[in-house]
C-alpha cells in the first residue's frame, strides 16, 4: 500500500485512529467541547518545543537544552515582571513591562541558542554533549536567579498568552500554528531551510558543495533557542508563575513527538506537518487517558512504549541514511567502484 | 629515556581532571582546615559508590560507540522490584540474595536494551531515552509508587556492615562502607574484561570501526547485546546498594542523575564517537563530579551553583579536546 | 580471447566453475570460471563496473552467487560466508583497509588471528609477537605501538597486509594494493609476494592500472561487463591489448587538440607550501587549458586540490584568478571567485544521496533563485533540469533521490552543478572513477567541451589513460612537490608510469 510508505501518512491514520479510540472509550467527555478547547489549550506549550527540537534534528544534532532555555528565559521575563510590573498593577501600565518582558525572554532564548550554536559549530562539540552541558548551565542559571523557587507575582495581562481566546480560538493555539507554519515555509522554501535539510543528509557533501556550515548551525540553534523562550512564555502564562525545572518530562515527549512525526534523527529528513499530527496524536492520547483516569505515571510508560515501536517502524526508512558505505549504488549497477 | 611528562601527558583528559582536583582541594583545604580529614574522604567516598558503578557501565556504552540514559531507570527498577519482591516472599532473605536478585533484573532490562540496539539497530540516545520513561513508567504504574522504609534486614546489615571506621584525632567520626568494596570489586573486573579478554577489545574494536569489526569476524551483535545486558546488572547492583545505604527504597530516586553520569564518564576522556574510554579517567571523573556535588560549599560556591558547575565542566572538559581536535584537523592536509 | 592454460581441478586453491550473479535486474557477473592454485599471483583487470568488486564479495563470502559453484581448498563449498571463508583462509585486503583507528598496530594485526583462535583472553605480548614477525616477513619498520590512526596511510596498507599474514591466510585478495606505495615499498612487495608464493599462499591483486598488473603477476583475468573476456600468462599481453579486452574497443590515445595561442593566463599558484602535504607549487593554468595532475597516492595531490579549493588551508603562497587574487582556507571565497571542485568520492563527498537530484545540482545557485531568502522554486528546478538535459543525465524523475543513479549519472550530477556556476577553473578529482565504460568517455568529451568554452580545468587522476587522452599537459607530484611535466603527446602510458613511479 503506497500510502503507508509516507511516514505521515501513516501518521494522519495514527491520529484519526487514537482520536476514534478515546472518542469510543469515553465519548461523553471526551468529545464535549470543552474537552476539545482544553486540549487546545494544553498541547501549544510542549508542542512548540517539538518544533524547536525538530529543526535541531533536521541538521543531525539535537537540542538537549529546550527545556533549560525555556525556563532560563521564562525565569528571566517572571523576575522583570515580579519586580516592575507586580499583581494588582493595571492592564494598561503593564503592557509596557509585559512588551520588555517578552523580549528579554526572546533574546535569553536568542543567546543562548547562539551558544549552542558557537559550541557545536565553532568547537565542533557533539550536538548531544554541547546541549547536555548547556542545558545544564542554564538551569543552573534558573535555579540560582530564583533560590529554586517559583517566581510569581505578575499583573493579569500575562495570562493573556496561555489562557485567553482571540476570535474563539485559543491564544496559545494561534501561536502554535503560526509558528509551525513559519518553519514549514523556513524549511521548504527558503535557501536556509535547503541548506539545513542538506547539512543534516550529508555535513560533508555540505562543505564540498560550498555551504556556509557555521553560519548555518548557528542560525539553526539561535532559532531553537527562541522557539524555546517562546515555549517558555507560555507555560509561565498558564502556570502563572515560572520555576527552574517546570516541563521537565517535556524534553522527552519533544524528542518523542519530532520521531513519531516523522523526523530522521540522523538528519535530512522531515516534514511539519508530519510533526503537527504527532503532536495532535499525543495530546490526544494524553487527554484520552487522563479521562480514563489512568495515573500519570502510566503515561511516561506509554510515551517510552511509543517511542521505541514508532522507531522499529521506521527502522527501514533510516537504515539507509545511517550506513556510511554505498551498499546502495552497489545494488543499482551491480558493484561499487 | 622519554620522559612521561611530555606534551601529550599535559594534555590528556585525565590529567587536566586530576589538576583540577588537586586544586580544588587545596582551595577547599584552604578555606576550611578540617577539609583534608578522614571523615571527608569517607565522605567522599561514599557519595561516589553508586555514581562510580553507574559511570564504569556508561563507559562501556560509550567505548562501544553508543550512549545509554536509561541505566538510572534501571537500577531503581531493579531496586524497588527486588526489595518489594524480598518483603512479599522471603522477608529475612540474606544481603547478597537480594543483591543477586536486583542484578539479574538489571540484567533483564539490559537485555531489553540489547534487543533493541543490537539487534534492530536503533540510534541509542533516542532508544534509552524511551525504555528510560519505559521502565520508570512501568515500575511506578504496576509495581508501585510507595516510598518504602521498613526495608528487610539483609538490607539493612548489609548498610550497617564496614570496611573501616573509627576516629579522628579531632573526634570526628569517620565510617566506610562494605558498599565500597563492590565499586572496587566492579572496576577491577570491568577493567579485567575491557584490556585482558577478547571480548573486552571487540568491544574497544566494535567502538573504533563497527564495518572493520564486522569484516575481520567480531560478532558485533552479540558482543554489543552482552554490553547493554552488563552495564543493566551494574545498574542493578547500584540501584540496591544505594537502597541500601538510603535505608529506603525510593521509586522517585536515582533518575535525574543520568546527567551528572555521563558528565563524569565524558570528562575522564570517554569519547561520544567511541572506541576510547579508560577506568582510571572515569574514577577521576567521578571524583571531580563528587566533589562539585558534595563540597562546593566548601570552596565558597553555593549549592545552587552546582548545575552550572557540572554543565560548565562538560562544556569545558569536552571542548577543550574538541577545539584542539579541530585545530589539529585544520593543520592536517 | 581464452589463453590456453590447463588447470587442474583437484589441485587447484580457489575452484569457481558458472559463477553468476544478479543483482535486481542488472547482471554483475556472468558465467565466470576461474581456477587459482596454491601460490599463484593472478591479477584481475577490469574497467570500474566490470564486476570485479562483486567477484571478491563472492569470494569473501560476503554475496553468495546466484547459480554457479565456487569451491575453496579442499573442503569449503559455497555457499560461503565471511567466517567460512575467512577459515578457508581467504583473507581481502579491501582499499579502505578495515583498521581500527583507535587501536595499536599490534593489536590491529594481530586482532584477526586472535579471534580465529577462540582465545578468550587477550595478550599484549602475543599480540606485540604476532605483529613484529609480520612486519619483518615484509621487512618493515612502523611503531607497533602507535595507534593506527595516527600513521599516514601507506603505513596503514603495510599494518593491513601484516594482518592478513598474521591470519595464515592461503589466498590475498588486494584490492587496488598499490596506490598509496612508494616504489621501493612496491619492490618489497613484490619480494613479500614471491615469498608467500614459496609458502603456497596465492595472491590476487584486483586492479585496473595496466602496469602494475603486467609488472607483478604470473596470469591475467580480464572482466568486461560481467564476464570473464581474457585469462592467460602475463607475457601474453601488453598495454593495449589489455585496453582492448577491458574496454571492449581500442581506445586511441589522441590527445586533445592544440590550444590556441590566444589563450591567457588564467590560475597562478604561486610557492603554495602545507607542511606535511606540499611545497614549492607553481604552476599557471591557461583558459581552455587542461592540465592533469598525477603522482602516488600519497604525493600530496589532493592535499593540493582541496587546497585550491579552500578546503585545505596552506601555510604560505598565493593563488591568483585572472589577476585577483583568491582568499585561501574559504570554500566559499573560492566558490564566488570562480573555482569549482568535483570532489574524488563522490558518495560521501560529493552527493547529498538521500536528496533529489533537483536539490543536488540546485544546491550552488540558491542565491540566485532567492529574493532576501526566499527560494523561487519554480526557476530553480527549471534551471537545474536544463543542465541535467545539457549533460544528457538519464533522470525520469528529476525528484527522485540521487542515490538512485547510475555511477555515470550521478558524476554528471556532480558536474552539472559546479557547471550552473559558471565556474572560471574546474578542478576535477578522479572524475571518472566508478563509472562505466560509456559515461567516461563520454566525459571525457564534456571536458574538452568545456576546455574549448574558455573554462581551465585540473584533472587529477590516476587514471594515466584518461589523463593522456584529455590533458594538454600532465604535471607529476611525488612526495609533495612538482617534479614533471609532460606535454601531452609525447609520451605514452608506460613511459608515464614510469615517470610517475621513479
Amino acid at each position: 500500500m503506497r500510502i503507508l510508505a509516507s511516514p505521515e501518512w501513516r501518521l494522519a491514520i495514527i491520529t484519526v485512529a487514537v482520536f476514534a479510540l478515546m472518542a469510543a472509550l469515553s465519548p461523553e467527555r471526551f468529545l464535549s467541547e470543552g474537552n476539545l478547547v482544553s486540549m487546545a489549550f494544553q498541547f501549544p506549550e510542549f508542542a512548540i518545543l517539538a518544533l524547536a527540537m525538530t529543526l535541531t534534528m533536521m541538521t543531525g544534532g539535537i537540542d538537549l537544552s529546550v527545556i533549560g532555555v525555556a525556563n532560563l528565559s521564562a525565569v528571566v521575563a517572571a523576575t522583570l515582571l515580579a519586580s516592575f510590573a507586580p499583581a494588582g498593577i493595571g492592564t494598561v501600565e503593564s503592557l509596557p513591562w509585559l512588551a520588555l518582558a517578552y523580549t528579554s525572554a526572546l533574546i535569553v532564548g536568542a543567546t543562548a541558542g547562539a551558544i549552542n550554536g558557537l559550541l557545536v559549530a565553532r568547537l565542533a562539540l557533539p550536538p548531544i554533549l554541547a546541549t547536555l552541558g548547556s542545558g545544564l548551565v542554564f538551569t543552573g542559571f534558573a535555579v540560582a536567579l530564583t533560590g529554586g523557587s517559583a517566581v510569581m507575582g505578575f499583573p493579569e495581562s500575562v495570562a493573556w498568552l496561555g489562557n485567553s481566546r482571540l476570535f474563539g480560538i485559543p491564544v496559545p493555539l494561534i501561536v502554535f500554528t503560526l509558528l509551525a507554519y513559519a518553519l514549514h515555509f523556513l524549511l521548504t522554501r527558503t535557501s536556509f531551510g535547503l541548506r539545513a535539510t542538506l547539512y543534516g543528509a550529508n555535513p560533508l557533501a555540505a562543505l564540498y558543495a560550498a555551504i556556509d556550515t557555521s553560519k548555518l548551525l548557528l542560525r539553526v540553534y539561535v532559532i531553537s533557542g527562541a522557539l524555546a523562550a517562546v515555549a517558555g512564555l507560555v507555560i509561565m502564562s498558564r502556570a502563572n508563575s515560572a520555576k527552574a525545572d517546570y516541563g521537565s518530562s517535556y524534553l522527552l515527549l519533544a524528542v518523542l513527538i519530532a520521531v513519531l512525526g516523522g523526523v530522521n534523527p540522523y538528519g535530512g529528513r522531515g516534514r511539519v506537518i508530519g510533526v503537527v499530527l504527532a503532536v495532535l496524536s499525543m495530546q490526544i492520547l494524553s487527554s484520552g487517558l487522563n479521562m480514563l483516569q489512568v495515573s500519570n505515571f502510566a503515561r511516561e510508560l506509554i510515551w517510552g512504549a511509543l517511542l521505541i515501536v514508532v522507531m522499529l517502524i521506521n527502522t527501514v526508512d533510516w537504515s539507509e541514511r545511517r550506513s556510511k558505505q554505498p551498499e546502495v549504488q552497489g545494488k543499482v549497477t551491480g558493484e561499487s567502484s | 629515556m622519554k620522559s612521561v611528562f611530555n606534551k601529550q601527558f599535559w594534555t590528556r583528559n585525565e590529567t587536566l581532571v586530576a589538576v583540577v582536583i588537586i586544586l580544588f582541594c587545596l582551595i577547599a583545604s584552604a578555606s576550611d582546615p578540617r577539609f583534608l580529614s578522614a571523615t571527608t574522604l569517607t565522605d567522599l567516598l561514599r557519595a561516589s559508590i553508586v555514581l562510580g558503578i553507574f559511570a564504569i557501565g556508561a563507559m562501556l556504552v560509550l567505548i562501544s560507540g553508543g550512549i545509554d540514559v536509561s541505566f538510572t531507570a534501571i537500577a531503581v527498577f531493579a531496586m524497588y522490584v527486588a526489595t518489594v519482591l524480598t518483603l512479599g516472599t522471603i522477608p529475612s532473605l540474606p544481603w547478597y540474595l537480594i543483591f543477586t536478585l536486583s542484578i539479574l533484573i538489571g540484567a533483564a532490562l539490559g537485555a531489553l536494551n540489547g534487543l533493541f540496539i543490537a539487534r534492530f539497530g536503533l540510534p541509542t540516545l533516542i532508544v534509552t531515552l524511551g525504555t528510560l520513561s519505559l521502565f520508570r513508567g512501568f515500575l511506578l504504574t504496576f509495581v508501585g509508587s510507595e516510598r518504602i522504609s521498613k526495608l528487610p534486614p539483609g538490607m539493612r546489615d548489609f548498610s550497617r556492615s564496614m570496611l573501616a571506621r573509627g576516629t579522628t584525632e579531632s573526634g570526628n567520626f569517620y565510617a566506610l562502607p562494605l558498599a565500597f568494596a563492590a565499586l572496587v570489586f566492579v572496576v577491577v573486573l570491568t577493567w579485567f574484561i575491557l584490556h585482558k579478554t577478547m571480548l573486552g577489545r571487540s568491544i574497544f574494536a566494535i567502538g573504533g570501526s563497527e564495518e572493520s569489526a564486522r569484516r575481520i569476524g567480531i560478532n558485533v551483535r552479540a558482543t554489543q547485546f552482552f554490553v547493554y545486558v552488563y552495564v543493566g546488572a551494574l545498574a542493578g547492583l547500584a540501584g540496591i546498594i544505594h537502597g541500601s545505604l538510603g535505608r529506603m527504597a525510593d521509586p522517585f530516586s536515582l533518575v535525574g542523575l543520568e546527567l551528572s553520569v555521563i558528565a563524569a564518564v565524558v570528562l575522564g576522556g570517554a569519547r561520544l564517537t567511541g572506541g576510547y574510554g579508560t577506568v582510571s579517567g572515569t574514577l577521576l571523573g567521578v571524583a571531580l563530579i563528587v566533589l562539585v556535588q558534595n563540597s562546593l560549599i566548601v570552596i565558597g560556591i553555593p549549592s545552587t551553583w552546582q548545575s552550572v558547575a557540572i554543565g560548565l565542566l562538560i562544556l569545558i572538559g569536552t571542548g577543550l579536546p574538541a577545539w584542539q581536535a579541530k585545530r589539529a584537523a585544520e593543520q592536517a592536509a | 580471447m581464452p589463453a590456453d592454460v590447463s588447470k587442474r581441478n583437484e589441485e587447484s586453491f580457489v575452484h569457481m566453475q558458472g559463477v553468476t550473479k544478479h543483482y535486481g535486474g542488472v547482471v554483475a557477473l556472468d558465467g565466470v570460471n576461474i581456477d587459482i592454485m596454491p601460490g599463484e599471483a593472478v591479477c584481475l583487470a577490469g574497467e570500474n563496473g566490470s564486476g570485479k568488486s562483486t567477484l571478491i564479495k563472492i569470494l569473501a563470502g560476503v554475496e553468495q552467487p546466484t547459480s554457479g559453484s565456487l569451491k575453496i581448498g579442499q573442503n569449503t563449498q559455497s555457499p560461503l560466508d565471511p567466517r567460512t571463508s575467512a577459515a578457508a583462509g581467504v583473507m581481502v585486503i579491501y582499499q579502505d583497509f578495515s583498521l581500527f583507528p583507535n587501536l595499536t598496530v599490534a593489536e590491529n594485526i594481530a586482532f584477526a588471528s586472535e579471534l580465529g583462535n577462540g582465545t578468550r583472553l587477550a595478550s599484549k605480548s602475543r599480540n606485540l609477537q604476532l605483529a613484529k614477525a609480520a612486519l619483518q616477513k615484509i621487512d618493515v619498520d612502523i611503531p607497533v605501538h602507535a595507534r593506527v590512526e595516527s600513521l599516514p596511510v601507506a603505513h596503514k596498507q603495510l599494518v593491513a597486509i601484516c594482518r592478513a599474514l598474521a591470519s595464515n591466510a592461503r589466498l590475498i585478495i588486494m584490492d587496488e594494493p598499490t596506490t598509496a606505495l612508494t616504489e621501493r615499498e612496491v619492490t618489497s612487495l613484490l619480494g613479500i609476494i614471491r615469498r608467500l608464493k614459496e609458502d603456497g599462499i596465492a595472491v590476487l591483486f584486483v586492479s585496473h592500472k595496466l602496469a602494475e598488473v603486467l609488472e607483478v603477476c604470473e596470469t591475467v583475468l580480464v572482466l568486461r561487463n560481467g564476464k570473464l573476456v581474457a585469462e592467460g600468462p602475463a607475457g601474453d599481453f601488453d598495454a593495449a591489448s589489455l585496453t582492448r579486452h577491458m574496454t571492449g574497443r581500442d581506445v586511441p590515445q589522441t590527445p586533445p587538440s592544440a590550444m590556441s595561442e590566444a589563450a591567457t593566463d588564467l590560475l597562478k599558484v604561486n610557492g603554495l607550501h602545507k607542511e606535511g602535504a606540499f611545497k614549492g607549487i607553481n604552476f599557471t593554468l591557461r583558459g581552455g587549458e587542461v592540465l592533469g595532475i598525477s603522482g602516488l597516492l600519497g604525493s600530496g595531490r589532493t592535499s593540493l586540490a582541496k587546497a585550491l579549493f579552500g578546503l585545505v588551508r596552506p601555510d604560505s603562497g598565493s593563488v591568483t584568478l585572472s589577476g585577483t587574487p583568491v582568499r585561501l582556507g574559504d570554500p566559499l571565497a573560492a566558490t564566488q571567485a570562480g573555482i569549482g571542485y568535483v570532489p574524488e568520492d563522490r558518495l560521501t563527498e560529493g552527493l547529498f544521496l538521500t536528496q533529489s537530484i533537483v536539490r543536488n545540482v540546485a544546491v550552488g545557485r540558491l542565491d540566485a533563485h532567492a529574493n532576501k531568502g526566499i527560494l523561487n522554486l519554480t526557476s530553480l528546478t527549471a534551471e537545474a533540469t536544463e543542465w541535467l538535459k545539457r549533460l544528457t543525465v538519464k533522470a525520469p524523475d528529476v525528484e527522485a533521490a540521487v542515490k538512485s543513479l547510475s555511477g555515470g549519472n550521478q558524476q554528471r550530477v556532480a558536474l552539472a552543478r559546479w557547471l550552473s556556476r559558471a565556474p572560471q577553473v574546474l578542478i576535477l578529482n578522479g572524475p571518472s572513477v566508478g563509472v562505466d565504460v560509456g559515461s567516461k568517455s563520454d566525459i571525457h568529451t564534456i571536458i574538452r567541451e568545456l576546455a574549448e568554452q574558455g573554462i581551465g580545468i585540473i584533472v587529477i587522476s590516476d587514471d594515466l589513460p584518461e589523463l593522456l587522452s584529455v590533458s594538454h599537459r600532465i604535471l607529476v607530484m611525488r612526495n609533495g612537490q612538482l617534479v614533471d611535466e609532460i606535454a601531452s603527446g609525447t609520451v605514452d602510458e608506460r613511459e608515464l608510469t614510469h615517470r610517475l613511479a621513479s
